[in-house]
């Protein structure tokens, strides 16, 4: 067995506030091999922004291990975790997150210069990224010039400068419209294609459905863990009444169906082999509902403090 | 890594160009208010300098007693105490360098249709070297010039210039007193002493001959002033205390009764004069330091602003693998480039005005290089003392906190 990318025993992270300590993360275990492309869901306040911002070295957990590629991260001082974050993983976020006065060679170059590497280099391989995500053409223009779905393609971009083994996704289409969505999704299949592994997290069920594994949080524990082709499609299809799923506020019947699942409270390993994309691929052709072009009301509380 | 993060203070700082050129302003202020009163202080304190030179170094004069005839009592130097073997008993003296006992007054002097009243020196040739005065045209007189009371003349550049005009003076005979005296020398220009008076309108000729011919003088050998040159700063103290007890033990003074004579000290006068403008130039440095430093609070007022500001900018780049030392290194710089940009600034502006003030006052003006490395060192400590705080700040973020200021 090749060597866990993410291997996670017993992680958790609980929050001073005035009521006392808040358990936002109680304990979970969960293993990523290389090649996978998983899905995290969740409802508000379920824990699972807690877990992205450990499992992007942005967060230390007050109790448990975390091995990142088998470096036991949990109880890294910041520099080390600094340094983990630029070589290590990439990061996608909702926002973007490009820097507004610089061009986007330099904003999908800036991870380099943390990490050392001269300039003749940085431009290079900037300008290689840009041409892989489609937007060479615009290497000297500001992200103020270009659409959000291309914003989201630099961001990308910037992720994969360093040639992580992983991109981490925190609601990447979340404020893109579905189209975009589906082109930001079609992206990140083809780099999961490559073998990067790609772990986002996720309110669409449509979104969920690219990836091929999906785990569900609620309350700070993981309630499901399936592989997606796993998931009955038309039970799937069928637990997405329009409005209540795109409003955040619950897990829909798929949630609901995990909780009575026999294996929702396994942190089971997915059964299809990483890099078999077969399924997977058949999911972008899926007719999306008009209502879901504008998701609003996205934003993730994340942790109540 | 250096070049591009030079590259991205210079980004941030043409980000918000009027901010960034308002927190420039504090230094240039400062920076310019410090260079402009250095080079006046230093100037007041080079023009003190230049007129304690011109009168000569650890100078003390020894004046005779004052006299009581009727309950009339003369000034100093009214009786005729001192005499000059005793002047020669001082010179005999450990610490002593040169002795000149002086005879002095204001005489009419004519030549040709041309006549000046100029202050008259008889003295003897080591009052030249007293005063570190040299001789430009000519020759001084010498000791037996003074032993045969011979009338010769060295007459000062104001003299000559008022005497003679635009003729050589060296070899022409004036008249002082009556007496036709041979002008053999020209002395070299001293300019105003600490009093404002001219110390080139003199006349220097033989003590023994003003005594004889020019004054006169109660008692042949007796002089109304002796100066005084001890070898050093240290020892002026020293040679005081032996001059008086020599004189007072020459004169037969017994225990109880007054000097005969009084001593002053010169040099303390000027020393006092030059801590004086020392004290001054410190003080203007103190009060402009002041507004360097209120400069520097300007930078790190802004800073501490941009750090906020760009709360969010700074999340992003620990997220993509900034380490602290990386975000502080980023923000000091911008402190230290905003500073040393305003330093230079300030001190282009403040050496022009500094000109200015030479040029249309006429204030003296000193310009050290030391000056402008002085300001440029305090200028990058400002950057880095009042950096710090804001980078450190910036750099203490939590990343998950930062990501998530809107």
């Amino acid at each position: 067995m090749t060597e866990s990318v993410i291997r996670v025993v017993g992680l958790g992270k609980s929050y001073e506030t005035a009521a006392g300590l808040f358990p936002a993360l109680k304990g979970v275990n969960l293993d990523i091999q290389p090649g996978e492309f998983v899905a995290i869901m969740g409802p508000s306040g379920s824990g699972k922004s807690t877990f992205m911002n450990l499992l992007g070295c942005l967060d230390t957990p007050t109790m448990g291990d975390f091995f990142l590629a088998g470096k036991n991260v949990a109880h890294m001082d910041k520099d080390a975790l600094a340094i983990l974050r630029n070589r290590t993983l990439g990061f996608v976020f909702q926002g973007f997150n490009l820097l507004p006065r610089m061009t986007l060679q330099d904003n999908v170059a800036l991870p380099l210069v943390y990490a050392g590497v001269d300039k003749e280099m940085r431009r290079a391989r900037a300008r290689e990224l840009l041409g892989k995500v489609g937007l060479g053409q615009y290497a000297e223009s500001l992200p103020s010039r270009i659409s959000g779905g291309q914003q989201q393609r630099v961001a990308i971009a910037r992720a994969l400068v360093n040639a992580p083994r992983l991109i981490l996704a925190d609601e990447p289409t979340g404020n893109l419209d579905s189209h975009t969505s589906e082109e930001i999704m079609r992206l990140f299949g083809e780099l999961n294609a490559e073998g990067i592994t790609i772990v986002l997290v996720t309110h669409e069920q449509e979104i969920a459905a690219h990836a091929k594994r999906q785990v569900k949080f609620l309350d700070g524990e993981i309630v499901s863990d399936l592989a997606t082709d796993s998931l009955p499609f038309m039970a799937q299809r069928a637990g997405i009444p329009l409005g209540k799923g795109r409003a955040g506020d619950g897990m829909g019947a798929i949630g609901a169906d995990a909780e009575t699942h026999p294996l929702a409270e396994a942190t089971k390993q997915p059964t299809k082999p990483p890099g078999n994309g077969g399924q997977v691929s058949a999911y972008p052709s899926l007719p999306l509902v008009p209502g879901d072009a504008a998701p609003a009301g996205h934003k993730e509380g994340g942790v109540p403090c | 890594m250096l070049k591009a993060m030079l590259g991205e203070a210079w980004l941030a700082m043409g980000a918000n160009r009027l901010r960034t050129a308002l927190t420039m302003l504090g230094m240039v202020i400062g920076v310019g208010a410090v260079v402009i009163m250095m080079a006046i202080g230093q100037g007041a304190q080079y023009a003190v300098q230049q007129t304690i030179s011109t009168m000569g170094s650890n100078l003390f004069i020894v004046l005779s007693g004052s006299f009581t005839a009727s309950g009339v009592r003369s000034g100093s130097a009214g009786a005729p105490s001192l005499s000059v073997a005793d002047g020669e008993a001082i010179a005999e003296l450990d610490g002593v360098g040169n002795v000149a006992p002086t005879h002095q007054g204001t005489r009419q002097l004519v030549y040709g249709a041309q006549n000046w009243s100029s202050q008259v020196i008889g003295t003897t040739p080591s009052y030249l070297e007293t005063r570190a005065w040299n001789i430009v045209n000519g020759a001084g007189f010498g000791d037996s010039d003074v032993r045969s009371a011979t009338r010769v003349a060295v007459i000062g550049k104001t003299v000559a210039e008022n005497l003679f005009g635009a003729e050589d003076p060296v070899g022409k005979t004036m008249r002082i007193q009556q007496n036709p005296f041979l002008v053999i020398g020209v002395l070299g220009s001293k300019g105003q002493n600490l009093d404002g008076r001219d110390q080139d309108d003199t006349v220097i000729i033989p003590l023994s001959t003003a005594q004889r011919k020019v004054f006169g003088t109660p008692f042949l050998g007796s002089v109304r002033m002796i100066m005084v040159q001890a070898d050093s700063a240290e020892a002026m103290p020293k040679v005081m205390d032996s001059v008086t007890s020599l004189l007072r033990q020459r004169h037969r003074l017994r225990d109880g009764m007054p000097d005969d004579f009084f001593m002053r000290n010169l040099s303390a006068a000027a020393e006092s004069e030059a801590e004086t403008t020392r004290t001054m130039s410190i003080l203007l440095g103190a009060i402009a330091s002041i507004s360097l430093l209120v400069g520097g609070i300007g930078i790190m007022n802004i800073m501490l602003v941009s750090v906020t500001e760009r709360t969010r900018e700074i999340g992003i780049r620990m997220a993509i693998g900034a380490r602290q030392k990386d975000i502080l290194s980023q923000f000091l710089l911008e402190a230290v480039m905003i500073s040393f940009a305003g330093c230079l600034l300030g001190l282009l502006i403040g050496l022009g005005v500094a000109l200015g003030i030479n040029v249309f006052t006429g204030m003296v003006i000193v310009i050290s290089g030391s000056a402008a490395l002085i300001a440029f060192a305090v200028a990058a400590g400002v950057g880095i003392f009042f950096g710090w705080y804001p980078a450190q700040k910036a750099a203490q973020l939590d990343p998950i906190e930062a990501l998530r200021y809107q």
